[in-house]
């Protein structure tokens, strides 16, 4: 009898150190195809234009306060970033921005994570060229740390970044869906994540 | 059954957890000092304390506040002795006074967080606030008349 328990804590153990191994890797493995940078560069072009769309660009705004609408004016009411990204003093984001949408025309839109990209991080989309981007996006030390696994991740599943898709009475969506925004994310890097050249648009 | 704590008391309250704070104070509770204006987070005249941030209870609703902490014009201070409450009332900040809660309790924590605001430090706190009658000089100056106060009461 005891041996059996022995056993088959034994087995248990391996079971679950293999188990942990195989999570592990596919926490860091992505989809790798052959080189091919006319496909990737393709890819991010896709990619550049949701990135671009007011629903993403507004909040990663090149000055210090969020945009606004789908012509991306200056946030009203002179809100500004702040060192944490949600605001100053007594206009922090969540004071009108709920862990939802408020329903209705103009109201405020909301996620529990509303806010900009810290001070020290700002990830600024608007005004970059594809090539400033996608370069942008491929440096750690610009893209909040993330590897490549991680950026595959932020893209295809963060809660604030699905926002754009779920963006509330009266606002235009991402020029495709999420589904085939994280496809064009994963391909452009499958492929080799090849930056555009300096004179793509 | 929904309790708030409002400026330390609690209210069980039987509302639709999607109601607006703003109407359960007002209309529940009975404290009028918060003023509707817009309905829509774009005036500022509903500011409340809601642990410490001053939210716009216009768009909060009682599902975000329940079992918080939520402190109205009514509770900024004991006998309306905030250094803010005594500065406005020393340079008689309000005209009609319909903004000058919301006023009060977004200088609140503009003053909490910064003792001695620069005027950019108020234009960033306080933009958010309308001012139909356009109190705004009177507010700049009352601010940092109530910051000097603090600090001379901090010094004593
Ligand atoms: S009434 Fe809430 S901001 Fe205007
Ligand atoms: S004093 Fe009248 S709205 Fe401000």
């Amino acid at each position: 009898m005891r041996k059996l328990l022995v056993i088959s804590c034994l087995l248990l153990i391996v079971g679950g150190v293999s188990l942990s191994f195989r999570a592990e890797r596919k926490k860091n493995s992505y989809a790798v195809l052959p080189k091919d940078s006319v496909g990737s560069v393709k890819a991010f072009m896709s990619v550049y234009k949701v990135l671009m769309s007011a629903r993403c660009m507004n909040c990663h705004p090149a000055g210090n306060a969020p945009l606004q609408g789908d012509d991306s004016h200056i946030h009203t009411m002179n809100v500004k970033r702040g060192e944490d990204g949600h605001g100053l003093y007594a206009a922090r984001c969540s004071n009108c921005h709920q862990a939802e949408n408020t329903a209705g025309l103009h109201m405020p839109p909301g996620n529990p994570k509303w806010g900009l990209p810290p001070e020290n991080m700002k990830m600024v989309f608007q005004g970059r060229t594809p090539r400033q981007l996608a370069l942008q996006l491929l440096d750690p030390k610009q893209n909040g740390g993330r590897s490549k696994q991680q950026l595959i991740d932020h893209m295809a599943k963060d809660d604030l970044v699905g926002w754009a898709w779920h963006p509330g009475d009266g606002r235009t969506l991402p020029p495709m869906s999420r589904a085939a925004f994280a496809a064009q994310v994963r391909l452009w890097i499958a492929k080799g994540a090849y930056a555009p050249s300096a004179k793509a648009k | 059954m929904i309790t708030l704590t409002v400026n330390g008391q609690k209210h069980d309250i039987d509302a639709d957890p999607n109601m607006p704070l703003l109407w359960a104070i007002r209309d529940i509770i009975g404290l009028t000092g918060t003023k509707f204006g817009c309905g829509a987070a774009q005036c500022g005249a509903c500011t409340v304390h809601l642990n410490g941030e001053a939210v716009r209870s216009c768009v909060t609703k009682l599902s975000r506040a329940a079992g918080q902490k939520i402190v109205t014009i009514e509770g900024l201070s004991l006998n309306n002795d905030h250094p803010l409450q005594k500065a406005w009332n020393e340079m008689n900040v309000p005209q009609c006074g319909y903004c000058q809660s919301g006023q009060l309790m977004s200088a609140a924590v503009l003053l909490r967080e910064n003792p001695n605001p620069t005027d950019q430090d108020i234009d960033d706190a306080m933009s958010g606030n309308i001012c139909r009658c356009g109190t705004y000089q009177r507010i700049r100056a009352a601010i940092h008349k109530a910051a000097a106060m603090q600090m001379e009461g901090a010094k004593i």
